[in-house]
């Protein structure tokens, strides 16, 4: 549909624009609205975007289309007194105990009531008092701090296809509950908290594990050792004013050590790890022909949403551990077996995009020798405020390079955190040409960008080989039941729970629009560019690791529940 | 017992009304909801016992030729207010508050012997009325939709084709396309009953339009205004009328299934349209090739819960879809994408009701009925504080004043007329300005209310009109779904501010913030009942605007309906100091001195009114 629209007396072209709202922010008006989101249905529910039609009549924006020749007005003063009314009663019902609350200063809810220069709330406080459920390891719902805008129950439902978040009670009762006022804990939660990266309020957020880790920052008896998974060094720049897609890697080095940790690595180590093993399975598998495909194991959510919605399939998912996993049991074995004579405590500490990350270090079967793997993990948007309360001006940051030897990383390992990134990786892998053009062709193989369902089909050693690329879970559900009705048949499939993969996830900054992801995953493909090492096995420590703490002690990079069979907890 | 062809279908009503006619009497006794309540299954069963006692039994399954007295169970008469009613013909007597005891009297007197009970007729300022039909609350009504109610057996599918049922059906199929039915339904201007008014011959042609394999027909029965009951007794008295509607409409407009919406709180039509369904399948006027014209159609009933909000068309379908009822966003309309996403027919009871008899009549007889712009009847609820309580039904455009004073009877115990709800809590009060307003849906809209589901609640001077938009806010706010801002919380606060009014503690910035929410709401919210959740304020604010200031100003309700603006006291110049009311008081509220005059404590007054009865000197009064 094409046509113009004039728009607060200003003449604006549309072209497909579905609706009203996307035509007004095109034409420069940012319209407020706490239940938009591009990539979920149109849900009309908070009224915030209402216009004045040339009848005087009031339309949600949201949810009209564009027409040609129409006429609104977005800022009149019947929209205004009805904006901040409605706000009015949306702070009624809300706890405004904003100071303390986990969302504030990123909260939509506050963030328009100081636009919308709400002094006074005229309304007698309703809201009544429900309990925290901090019962999950990585979401904590607060339902005092709902508006009710569904965000959270739609991105389950629609883009995860987790569905464990819907509403229950009617008319003022109404809540956001997963069914029968259950816990969290208790659904099939997968913790890949997107619910918590689109709720505008404190109502879903990201449990804070920010004091845990400073206890073992300021403890004396404690060796920290931490790692940056790939994806944070391209999003954590946003919170202090850096363009999406930045690298700031060095900076974040440098804060790290300001922070007081010990040693400071790199997670792509240990991603390099896994695609070496992966690539090794795979090329069993495809040798015997047996459990094709072959699914990826990095993505905790991925795992766990398998477990609990296709059991039958678990044998077709690598039995490799992610790479958060692999480089804790390796540090931990590293630091036992050197026996250093300090006596201090050994702590892995991760820094993750990701939220489900949490979820998985706390699993029983990363133990070894009675010790956790990972021992604490914070996410993107923790470090960041850690920097913050450490008073680092992190704009001026001299930037610092990663610690060896666990701080050497390929580029393959660190394209990990986009979406097509494992897939591409274990091609650069399985390709015997080992050359530029090589790699070049790699990316034309249809592995990169945003599309839901990416496939792809390679030659390699004579065979054909059919990839996947998923991202999102409903789309890793839509695609196990094509291939578990034979409709379609692969012999890999990368899977990513997040919409961009873990650029996406939740631990990083909020404003995660398609836009933001897509920065960043340049971001990170720029890493692999001025990387001097592309490919996982021409990582020179990996060669030193496979010659000396994992020649006996190999297993340490596969999930301890055998042959890959994850159980169900 | 199958028809398979419109031969057989006349055949059938022929057969039938052969045995009809072998019943000489016949005994029609109401069993509505109304009626039931009051025993009138036990009536049923009473009478039933001693015709067939005396051998007189005839029933229209009993092929042999027999005369005698045929006893059934009818839909609602209407007149509910005088329920349990019986009905007997030949002679159309219709007996009131009819007991069990007076069974005996009816069956030797009018059953036996042809004579009237005229002790149980209805008798109406001091004149006697022997036939139903010249009752005044009969006489004034135009009954096309409720022709069938309580004349037949509502579980009959017999004798509804005996008084030609289906036969719209077969000349759908036979004589007509679909075209030419959403023509002739669009000729009729047939609005939609449910509140909305849109032309359901429109509604049809743009679903007859859609390209698309799988369509549905949806009937909404989740009638959810309180005090309406016309879709319910329409489903109960008459369900295969509204069947035949929907055939119809699946025939004409494409659909290959169609869904009744019921509310489970209707078991009584939930039961009979069970039946119906049932009985429509054996005669092979639902499912495959119906009267062999190679066209199928199925219905299925599905129950709701007792959401208001439910009767909103996209959270009907939601809810028959096993999702939470809640509105979504148009577009895509219903017609478009409604029912599992495909393009749906969504029309309310009354409105598949009137269908079999414009295509009989054609579009012409329709129109010939009622105001150009709403043409045909309206079947009305009249309940609140009116004589003659009941379901009744009107051309379009009947005046306020004929259906409360004429057919209505007037106010009860000759109290004044006050006001009328019209359209249940999406509608608004009318007072004794519109008496004279025909009622349709643009005159209604001309004064800011609507016609809704045709909900008539009246009023009498007694009743407090701050309190009555308390009553529709509370229900209003209980009701909405949750979903939309300006709904969920502005009903809310509505309601708070409303209950702070009655309970003396309202102010004058109370009613600008009624004004200013009441506004909001309207214009913003998502679907149309929040978009009318405002409307009794709204109205009464308008017409009553006095009622109001006279609680926040001088805390003073005038009906002495707000328990907490009510003042006991003891005027001093009567009182003789006698403390007989403390004794009464129940919380000590009354103090004083004996043999000087006591005073009330406010603070402690529960107005119980206790010490009023108490006082020998009649010095304690109500303020």
């Amino acid at each position: 549909m094409k046509g113009t629209m004039l728009i607060d007396g200003q003449n604006v072209a549309y072209d497909g624009e579905k609706n009203i709202l996307e035509v007004v922010r095109k034409a420069g008006v940012e319209l407020p609205t706490f239940c938009y989101h591009s990539e979920l249905s149109i849900y009309g529910a908070c009224r915030m975007c209402i216009v004045e039609d040339e009848w005087g009549g009031t339309i949600a924006s949201c949810s009209t289309p564009p027409k040609n020749g129409m006429k609104i007005w977005t800022n009149t003063p019947k929209i205004q007194k009805y904006r901040r009314m409605i706000l009015e009663l949306l702070l009624s019902d809300h706890n405004r105990d904003c100071t303390v609350c986990e969302k504030n200063t990123k909260c939509k809810l506050q963030e328009l009531a100081t636009r919308f220069g709400i002094k006074k709330v005229r309304f007698d406080a309703t809201h009544s008092k429900h309990e925290l459920d901090e019962s999950g390891p990585s979401i904590v719902r607060d339902p005092n701090k709902c508006i009710l805008c569904g965000d959270c129950v739609r991105m389950c439902e629609e883009v995860q296809g987790v569905g464990v978040l819907g509403f229950a009670y009617r008319g003022s009762k109404i809540k956001v509950t997963p069914a029968f006022n259950k816990q969290l804990a208790d659904v099939e939660c997968v913790n890949c908290g997107q619910c918590a990266a689109v709720c505008p309020t404190g109502a879903l957020y990201v449990k804070n594990e920010t004091e845990k880790l400073w206890d073992v920052l300021h403890s004396k008896d404690k060796r920290a050792v931490v790692q940056i998974a790939p994806a944070v060094r391209v999003a954590l720049g946003e919170e202090f004013g850096f363009a999406a897609g930045e690298i700031v890697t060095g900076k974040i080095v440098a804060a790290l050590r300001k922070l007081g940790f010990d040693e400071i690595y790199d997670t792509g180590i240990a991603a390099d790890l896994t695609v070496l093993e992966e690539t090794k399975e795979f090329m069993e598998r495809l040798k015997s022909g047996k459990d094709l495909p072959l699914f990826t194991s990095c993505c905790p959510a991925w795992v766990k949403y398998a477990e609990q919605k296709f059991p039958e399939m678990l044998g077709h998912i690598s039995t490799c551990r992610s790479p958060q996993q692999i480089f804790g049991a390796v540090i931990k074995e590293h630091y036992r077996s050197t026996k250093e004579l300090d006596r201090r405590q050994t702590i892995v500490v991760s820094v993750m995009p990701c939220t489900a990350k949490k979820y998985e270090a706390a699993k029983p079967e990363f133990e070894t020798a009675g010790e956790k793997d990972v021992d604490v993990v914070i996410t993107t948007q923790e470090l960041a405020l850690m920097i913050k309360e450490a008073g680092i001006v992190f704009d001026d940051l001299e930037g610092e390079a990663v610690d060896m030897p666990f701080g050497l990383a390929s580029g393959a390992g660190l394209i990990f955190g986009v979406t097509g990134g494992v897939a591409e990786a274990v091609l650069r892998r399985c390709y015997k040409e080992k050359t530029a053009n090589s790699l070049k062709e790699i990316t034309f193989t249809g592995v990169r960008g945003m599309d839901g369902i990416k496939e792809a089909v390679v030659e390699i050693e004579g065979k054909t080989i059919r990839l996947a690329v998923v991202h999102g879970l409903k789309n890793a559900k839509e695609l196990m039941k094509a291939v578990r009705k034979g409709k379609k048949s692969y012999d890999f499939v990368e899977v990513m729970g997040c919409p961009g993969g873990c650029i996406g996830g939740a631990g990083q900054p909020m404003n995660g629009s398609t836009a933001t992801k897509t920065q960043r995953a340049k971001g990170l493909y720029k890493v692999d560019k001025t990387s001097q090492i592309k490919r996982s096995e021409e990582n020179p420590m990996i060669m030193a690791l496979y010659n000396g703490i994992l020649q006996k002690k190999h297993h340490l990079l596969h999930n301890p529940l055998k042959s890959g069979v994850h159980t169900k907890e | 017992m199958r028809i398979k062809t419109v031969e057989q279908l006349e055949k059938t009503a022929q057969d039938v009304n052969r045995l009809l006619a072998q019943q000489e009497k016949k005994v029609l006794v109401c069993a509505g909801t109304g009626c039931v309540a009051g025993g009138s299954l036990e009536i049923y069963d009473a009478i039933k016992k001693m015709v067939e006692t005396k051998g007189l039994l005839v029933s229209v399954e009993l092929a042999e030729e027999k005369q005698g007295i045929g006893v059934k169970k009818s839909g609602c008469h209407g007149y509910c207010e005088m329920g349990p009613l019986v009905r007997i013909e030949p002679y159309d007597y219709l007996y009131l508050q009819v007991k069990l005891e007076d069974c005996e009297e009816i069956v030797e007197k009018t059953l036996i012997q042809g004579q009237p009970v005229e002790r149980l007729m209805c008798h109406w300022e001091g004149k006697l009325y022997a036939k139903q039909e010249e009752l005044p609350f009969y006489k004034k009504q135009t009954r096309i939709v409720l022709e069938n109610c309580g004349h037949m057996d509502a579980e009959s599918i017999q004798e509804y084709i005996a008084r030609g049922g289906y036969q719209a059906l077969a000349k759908a199929l036979h004589q007509m396309s679909p075209e030419q039915i959403c023509k002739e339904m669009s000729n009729a201007n047939l609005r939609g009953r449910g509140g909305g008014g849109f032309p359901a011959g429109r509604k049809w042609s743009q679903v007859l339009a859609q390209d698309n394999p799988v369509k549905y027909v949806v009937c909404n029965g989740d009638e959810g205004d309180p005090g309406a009951f016309m879709d319910r007794s329409i489903m109960e008295g008459d369900p295969h009328r509204m069947i035949e509607g929907m055939i119809i409409a699946g025939f004409a407009t494409g659909g290959s299934a169609g869904y009744i919406y019921v509310r489970a709180e209707y078991p009584l039509a939930v039961e009979r349209l069970r039946i119906a369904l049932e009985q429509a399948g054996e005669y092979g006027l639902l499912g495959k090739n119906i009267l062999n014209a190679g066209f199928d159609f199925e219905i299925l009933i599905n129950q709701g819960a007792g959401a208001f909000v439910c009767g909103e068309g996209s959270a009907l379908t939601a809810s028959i879809e096993g999702n939470r009822g809640m509105p979504r966003v148009k577009p895509p309309r219903t017609v478009e994408a409604g029912l599992w996403a495909k393009p749906t027919v969504l029309n309310n009871v009354e409105t598949f009701a009137n269908v079999p008899q414009i295509i009989m009549n054609g579009s012409e007889w329709y129109k010939s009925m009622g105001p150009e712009k709403s043409p045909g009847t309206k079947a009305f609820a009249i309940t609140g504080n009116v004589n003659n309580t009941g379901l009744i039904e009107v051309p379009m455009g009947t005046k306020l004043h004929e259906i409360i004073f004429d057919i209505g009877g007037g106010i009860k115990d000759g109290k004044k007329f006050k006001a009328v709800q019209i359209g249940g809590p999406s509608g608004a009060c009318l007072t004794e300005e519109h008496m004279d307003l025909p009622l349709d849906f643009d005159s209604l809209k001309k004064v800011d209310a609507m016609i809704g589901s045709g909900g008539l609640v009246i009023m009498d001077e007694d009743t407090c009109m701050v309190e009555v938009a308390r009553f529709f806010m509370n229900f209003t706010q209980n009701e909405s779904c949750g979903k939309c801002v300006p709904c969920r919380e502005g009903t809310k606060q509505m309601l708070q501010i409303l209950e702070r009014i009655v309970n003396g503690k309202g102010t004058m910035e109370d009613l600008n913030m009624l004004e200013e929410l009441s506004d909001t709401i309207s214009d913003t919210a998502l679907c149309g009942l929040g978009k009318t959740a405002a409307n009794p304020v709204v109205s009464t604010l308008k017409y009553f605007r006095d009622e109001y200031l006279a609680h926040v100003v001088d805390k003073k309700c005038a009906t002495g309906t707000c328990q907490a603006l009510k003042r006991i006291e003891i005027r001093q110049e009567l009182c003789k100091g006698c403390s007989k009311c403390t004794r009464a008081c129940p919380v000590n509220a009354i103090e004083g001195k004996i043999k000087q005059p006591y005073k009330v404590n406010q603070e402690k007054c529960i107005k119980c009114g206790a010490c009023l009865d108490s006082c020998p000197f009649d010095a304690i009064e109500e303020v």
